[in-house]
């Protein structure tokens, strides 16, 4: 029997707790006075306030949606529960749930939204491109847009994967009924959707002209809108941090008994690898932040260089923090891609330690290469071959990922599904996206290209060529699991032809307009590249329509056609496709136990081909 | 029977999908017109004299905006239409043409962060005149503001008033009866085209470098002028 | 069907055919008209580096290129077999240590190649900092570029530190911008030159370059610096000796007036980013 409380906690008393706790602290932000504060007179803009404004919101929020409950019951002396478990039906999608099933759900909606928004803002940049001069948008909303774009893209694509999917499926991976912390799992989720919020919100206080990196001392001139980007990133790395806190802990304490961390699916090896590094690069964020938020609130010099400060420290925390967080946003996708390949090429994953090298590899390194992004800034000139030999060393284990998912398709019997095409997409996307990079890595061409429109391509070709496929070839692949209903395959393929296709139309020559000597996040541009730029914006529209091809198989096979799915439509030896889909509440009956290989393909059915010796039989276990 | 094909489930769903798409539909609808709205452009009036085409361009400076634009405090240039003093940024020019500026400054000296800024280029004869009396050149720490459109090559400092001069505006529109300096030049536009103007002086008071706020904002110390 | 064997050689023969072709291209079709052009020595051999790379790009490329063709024609589950596995084939150590050993042999040489030209270049067109490692021979002709919310003007020490809104550089020379910034970061870029160089507040930021010949080239700023950064650009020319004398010559007689008023020449300025005006 559930007890009725006097108000539920859902997402309806979280908004409006966060709605009310905002208007408090805008409030009592103006209570602040000091001497050297007067200078909110003449700015007319008060960023104490907006910052205790945002920090009070988002208190009520998480409050309103009961994240409070649990730590006043117990200093009440009340025994703790995890009933919020235990519900059943839609309501427990719109408020603080533990499951992590529920929590994967949320997340792809949820982000999802967000990304949405993202997508949008891309399609206006390109609109405003359209022409070499002004065009549609005035100068601080198109700076705005660009930074909206990046900042959203950046914040909630580093939780893409490991939100929806490893909170759904590592707990399952590994055998394990939840993550090590449930109540940790769900504040992440509800952090980003304050984050993404709080972000929009710069429109309303005169947007922000600094793209996603937030350079000093521009950041620190900035209008209020400002400081909805520190806000949003600080909450995002703070989401960030819990996560892979979370993650890390769930994977090394809660394996099943047999799950040796060499009988880990490579999936598992991809969150465990980018939690590493959200954990270490995340709160360099948040102090990155917390200084800019000091210097433009508390007049501190940080960034200042006559005031002891130096916007090469900015730029130095920031891509402490930022280098590793574009591996955040590489490795889940290489993860996913690893995975996928052997299902659909009914072979076991080839090379299993050279790709667990690779994915550890790439975290290693990631953290010694961050000052090739400031080879032309002047500041340790002398180290430029060393950042440039640690740069280029990133491609060998990235070569490391690429043989093993070659290796793979070697005399497998391949199935051309969409989750598979949308992995062999990344294979080609994310080759150019690194064989572009070398250009970046290396000082000479660096000088060129750096700051350009092909640096901005190169990283959109590792990014969204490369994690979002591998993202959309995870929904392909495991939303029929989550939900229980077949995702339309012929919907799928035109979506997969329009995205691949349109992607590469639009980035490819951006990769040349860049080395024609374009910069990045201008607004003009020199009138011999306009022809092409017309080619990329008709691209990028088609590439957002293909967003809503997916969007309309989303909403027709999951709402109208809802044609059941099966446990394991596609014949997968994962054990989360053993479960019934959707996935139970409960998750297993009982604790599974698992054998020697997480990828037993082509034991049993192995024909002989050219004479190969069968291997061992497969060890999985049912549930 | 209608009924039948599709039941009432169904039906339900598509009511909840459609009032979805319509107001996604309505919100980026209204979020693409706040983008795209902005300062409403001006055309100022053509003059009457001897050289040919050429039209007057009125603008007055002030330090703080007041009721005119949603940041009381900031730092603005207005234009003159009919007599009543706006705050509009956007100025359409006629192709080649002279164009008679006259800018009358109501705000104090702040002073040019980079000096060379001081001279003033790009002006038929070369030289503009501060109260009547031509120049070429003011001292940087007495320029207020600069008028300034980078793209046709113009700029000219504009005098701010001193500390001590009696009657200071207080709030804008500035009467003439108050102290103020005034700034007239000619300057001829080129080719059809787009530019942008700013103001080089760190003008906005209490920002760092003085540079935030009015001076990167379009509708105050920015705009855009269309050369057609 | 095929031996396993023969699929190898087939895909090794593929790779060296589609080698052979393309990378004659890439040498002397796609090469020489790599970015930044060859304007200067240093933008020339940009292009040599951009050249190289894609050289040593050229059999990888090939080779996974061809690898992800073939395997998805030889190697599609054909009808009926949909329920079948493939091979559990589970590593090959000697094709492990022949990729590894080719990428590691790859990077090597370009690191140790990026790193010569680096060197052999004095900092290949980009910022250096306030002390260059390498530095070029002779005096070059310093030209200090000061960036500023949001236009770009030129200093010429040499030439009684006049200070110009127009760049204009003799022919035939070596050059030594200054670049330095008096609010934002900028970025100087003189695309055709090959010189890239961040524009920081209280930071020399010297890059080196030699002119080749009489040309126009364009200036654009590389570091987003606010509202106006992408209006930020203007038109270069590189002139002959003649033409540069009277062109600076005239340049100081235009700007005399504001001579007296402009700071002593210093390698960077210091402005007061405390600096409250009203």
């Amino acid at each position: 029997m559930r007890r009725r409380r006097l108000v539920e906690f859902n997402l309806l008393t979280g908004v409006v707790l966060g709605i009310v706790g905002f208007y408090v602290g805008w409030w009592l932000g103006h209570l602040v006075k000091a001497p050297s504060l007067d200078y909110f007179d003449d700015t007319g803009q008060n960023d104490i306030a907006l910052f205790v404004a945002y920090f009070t919101g988002v208190v009520g929020f998480l409050v309103g949606l009961g994240f409070a409950n649990y730590p006043v019951q117990r200093m009440l002396g009340k025994p703790p529960s995890l009933r919020e478990k235990e519900t059943e039906g839609i309501g427990r999608y719109f408020g603080l749930c533990t499951d992590h099933k529920v929590v994967g759900i949320q997340y792809l909606i949820g982000i999802g939204a967000f990304i949405f928004i993202g997508g949008l803002n891309a399609m206006l940049i390109r609109f405003e491109l359209l022409r070499p001069t002004h065009l549609a948008w005035n100068g601080n909303n198109y700076l705005t847009l660009v930074g909206l774009h990046g900042t959203m893209m950046m914040g909630m694509m580093t939780s893409g994967i490991l939100g929806p999917f490893a909170n759904y499926f590592v707990p399952l991976m590994i055998g394990a009924r939840r993550m090590a912390f449930p109540r940790i799992e769900a504040l992440t989720f509800w952090l980003l959707m304050a984050a993404g919020t709080i972000l929009m919100t710069a429109l309303a206080f005169g947007g922000f002209p600094t793209g996603w990196t937030g350079y000093a001392p521009l950041s620190v001139q900035a209008n209020m809108g400002m400081d909805a980007y520190i806000a949003f990133f600080a909450l995002v790395g703070l989401s960030m941090t819990l996560l892979g806190l979370n993650m890390l802990a769930t994977v090394i304490t809660m394996r099943a008994p047999g799950l040796a961390w060499g009988r880990l699916p490579i999936f598992v090896w991809g969150t465990v690898s980018t939690s590493v590094l959200m954990l270490l690069a995340a709160p360099v964020l948040i102090s990155t932040l917390f200084m800019l938020a000091l210097d433009r609130t508390a007049q501190t010099g940080f960034f200042n260089d006559q005031a002891g400060g130096s916007p090469y420290l900015y730029e130095n925390l920031f891509w402490i923090f930022g280098h590793p967080e574009v591996y955040i946003l590489a490795l889940p996708g290489m993860g996913i891609v690893l995975e996928l390949l052997p299902v659909f090429s009914r072979k076991p994953l080839w090379g299993y330690r050279l790709a667990v090298t690779g994915l550890l590899g790439i975290t290693l390194l990631s953290f010694l290469v961050w000052q090739h992004h400031l080879f032309v800034s002047g500041i340790n000139a002398d180290l430029r071959p060393f950042y440039m030999l640690s740069t280029e060393l990133i491609s060998l284990p990235t070569g490391f990922i690429f043989v093993c998912a070659l290796g793979t398709l070697w005399a497998g019997r391949i199935r051309l599904t969409v989750p598979m095409l949308f992995a062999l997409a990344w294979v080609f996307n994310f080759l150019i996206g690194g064989l572009s990079g070398v250009f970046l890595s290396d000082v000479p061409s660096d000088v060129t290209t750096h700051g350009s429109f092909f640096s901005m391509a190169h990283f959109h070709y590792t990014i969204m060529g490369g994690l979002v496929f591998a993202f959309f070839g995870a929904v392909y692949y495991w939303l029929p699991k989550m939900t229980g209903f077949e995702l339309d395959e012929r919907l799928g393929k035109l979506h997969f032809w329009v995205m691949f296709l349109a992607f590469n139309s639009t980035f490819g020559p951006l990769l040349v307009i860049g080395f024609l000597g374009m910069p990045r996040r201008v607004v003009t541009y020199a009138g011999y590249l306009q022809g092409a730029n017309e080619w990329v914006s008709v691209s990028a529209f088609v590439l957002g329509a293909s967003m809503l091809v997916f969007v309309a198989n989303l909403v027709w096979s999951q709402v109208f056609a809802r044609v059941p799915a099966g446990a394991n439509p596609w014949g997968s030896k994962s054990i989360e496709f053993q479960l019934p889909s959707p996935v139970p509440v409960h998750d297993f009956d009982r604790i599974p136990t698992f054998g020697p290989d997480p990828y037993p393909y082509g034991g049993i059915e192995e024909a002989g081909f050219d004479g190969t010796r069968p291997a061992v039989s497969p060890a999985r276990p049912t549930p | 029977m209608r009924r039948a094909i599709y039941p009432a489930r169904v039906r339900t769903k598509v009511a909840i999908l459609a009032t979805g798409v319509a107001v996604a539909g309505v919100l980026i609808g209204l979020y693409v017109t706040l983008l795209a709205t902005g300062p409403a452009p001006y055309t100022p009036p053509a003059a009457q004299a001897a050289e040919g085409r050429s039209v007057n361009l009125t603008l007055q400076t002030v330090a703080a905006v007041g009721k005119l634009a949603p940041n009381e405090n900031w730092v603005s240039y207005l234009v003159r239409e009919h007599g009543t003093w706006h705050r509009s940024t956007v100025w359409t020019l006629p192709a080649n043409t002279l164009v008679h500026v006259t800018i009358y400054n109501f705000d104090g000296k702040s002073g040019l962060r980079n000096p060379f800024l001081g001279q003033a280029r790009g002006l038929v004869g070369g030289r503009f005149a501060i109260n009547g009396k031509p120049t070429a050149v003011i001292d940087p720490d007495d320029a207020s503001h600069t008028f300034a459109i980078p793209g046709l090559g113009v700029i000219v400092p504009v005098m701010g008033v001193a500390d001590d001069a009696p009657h200071q505006c207080d709030d804008a529109p500035c009467p003439m009866e108050t102290a103020h300096e005034t700034i007239t030049f000619t300057f001829r536009t080129g080719k059809a085209g787009h530019y942008r103007w700013q103001c080089f002086v760190p003008c906005a008071a209490g920002f760092v470098y003085g540079f935030g706020g009015p001076m990167q904002t379009v509708g105050y110390m920015d705009g855009y002028v269309d050369v057609v | 069907m095929w031996s396993r064997r023969g699929h190898g050689w087939r895909i090794a023969a593929l790779t060296t055919i589609g080698t052979a072709i393309v990378l004659p291209l890439v040498v002397f079709v796609l090469g020489p008209n790599m970015p930044p052009g060859k304007g200067t020595p240093v933008a020339t051999s940009q292009v040599t580096d951009n050249t190289v790379l894609l050289v040593v790009m050229t059999p990888f490329t090939v080779f996974i290129l061809v690898y992800l063709g073939y395997a998805l024609t030889a190697f599609r589950a054909k009808p009926g077999e949909e329920g079948l596995d493939g091979a559990p084939l589970r590593g090959h150590f000697r094709s492990q240590v022949a990729w590894l050993a080719s990428t590691t042999a790859a990077v090597l040489f370009l690191a140790i190649f990026g790193t010569t030209e680096l060197l052999a270049d004095n900092g290949a067109g980009g910022g250096a900092g306030p002390n260059p490692v390498t530095k070029p021979g002779g005096a070059p002709l310093p030209v200090q570029v000061i960036g500023q919310q949001w236009e770009f003007t030129y200093r010429y020490p040499t030439y009684g530190g006049v200070e110009t809104a127009t760049l204009v550089l003799p022919v035939g020379r070596k050059i030594a911008f200054h670049v330095t910034s008096l609010d934002a970061i900028h970025s100087f870029w003189a695309y055709e030159l090959g010189v890239k160089a961040d524009a920081n507040p209280g930071v020399d930021n010297i890059a080196y370059v030699e002119t080749k010949k009489i040309s126009t080239f364009h200036v654009r700023c590389a570091e987003l610096c606010g509202l106006w950064h992408g209006y930020m650009s203007d038109t270069g020319h590189v002139v002959s000796d003649a033409d540069f004398a009277s062109w600076i010559a005239a340049r100081k007689r235009q700007f005399a007036p504001v001579m007296k008023y402009l700071p002593k020449y210093s390698s960077s300025y210091n402005p007061d980013p405390t600096f409250r005006a009203g």
